[in-house]
């Protein structure tokens, strides 16, 4: 499954990477519903870890669309409801 | 829905908006390739416009650092001269140099980390504009406008995450630098007006003024006892004496 992570491009990872996210991708919700920005950082900070240790890089010239994207390492939960809220990508 | 889903439809969600608006699949190719070559200039000018705020912090951590060390050199100088409260004074605005120092510090990582990450994202963008470009040619040059409608929006959606992606890390980027120019003029003016030295005490530094105050005390000392000597050598009856300072120490 290709993975992208905002910021830093996309991963190629494995089914068992793939299962780990699925689990904290729950984690990510739940915080965000919460808006529990401590444990959103903790649950992004692991779904973060898992792609880069598990995943390879894709290289740059394959230009696919990732199934599932993460968002920046470093952001937070006001920042990834701006995200889903849609208006910022139209720039 | 999982949140991770959800944000990789608003990026196809976006990708097949462009696509609706335009009519001829071909046209398509081109305009899409403009906007890269826009956007690769976009985000060069983004890693350059960090560095430029990476640089300025950089300078203001050197004067801050300075400042710290001339604090230390004063309250040395006022625990010799057996001035405790001015040495204690001296270390608070130490401490509180050292905050800001510190505070700078973390600034100037994370102005590191956004430099590197735009970096890597506009070498990325450019392998991914070129690869966009050599498609282009082939499917003008092979297929009717019809074929060409998959193969167009394969190539066309998976540049456009990147492009939306480093949309965003610009974005990042800007308010990351923008926050810190204002920061950064704070701390400027602060230490252009020796503010930063003049939380505890009135003049623009009171712990340098009072401590050049006692050094100049002592020269006048030794210079009135010079002088002492040489008018009365032996003299069994001292000149007058002058009211010494109130800041007066050995």
């Amino acid at each position: 499954m290709i993975v992208r992570i905002l910021g830093e491009g996309q991963y190629e990872v494995s089914e068992v990477a793939a299962a780990k996210l699925e689990e904290l991708d729950a984690e990510l919700e739940a915080a965000i519903e919460a808006g529990d920005d401590v444990a959103f950082k903790a649950a992004l900070g692991a779904s973060v870890d898992v792609v880069r240790s598990d995943g390879r890089p894709v290289p740059a010239a394959s230009l696919q669309e990732a199934e599932i994207i993460l968002p920046s390492s470093d952001a937070d939960v006001a920042e990834v409801l701006k995200l889903l809220s849609e208006g910022q990508l139209d720039v | 829905m999982s949140v991770m889903k959800r944000v990789s439809l608003i990026f196809r969600a976006k990708a097949n908006r462009a696509l609706d608006k335009l009519e001829d699949p071909r046209e398509t190719l081109d305009y899409s390739y403009q906007q890269q070559v826009e956007m690769l200039t976009r985000v060069r000018r983004g890693v350059a416009d960090v560095a430029t705020s990476r640089k300025r912090v950089e300078l203001q951590m050197n004067q801050l650092q300075k400042q710290v060390q001339t604090k230390e050199n004063q309250a040395r100088t006022a625990l010799g001269q057996g001035r405790e409260d001015l040495a204690r004074a001296a270390l608070e605005q130490k401490s509180g140099l050292q905050g800001q120092y510190q505070s700078l510090q973390q600034q100037y990582q994370g102005l590191q980390e956004q430099e590197e990450k735009l970096t890597l994202a506009s070498q990325r963008l450019q392998t991914q504009v070129d690869a966009f470009r050599t498609r282009k040619e082939t499917i003008k040059a092979t297929y009717t406008a019809a074929e060409a409608q998959t193969r167009i929006n394969e190539a066309f959606s998976g540049i456009s995450e990147e492009m939306g992606d480093i949309g965003l890390a610009i974005q990042r980027a800007e308010d990351k630098t923008a926050q810190m120019q204002a920061r950064a003029g704070a701390i400027d003016e602060l230490l252009a007006s020796g503010a930063l030295e003049n939380h505890v005490g009135g003049s623009p530094d009171y712990i340098q003024v009072e401590l050049d105050r006692m050094g100049a005390n002592n020269e006048i000392e030794s210079e009135m006892a010079r002088l002492r000597g040489e008018l009365s050598p032996g003299s069994s009856e001292p000149p007058k004496q002058l009211p010494s300072g109130p800041g007066e120490g050995l």
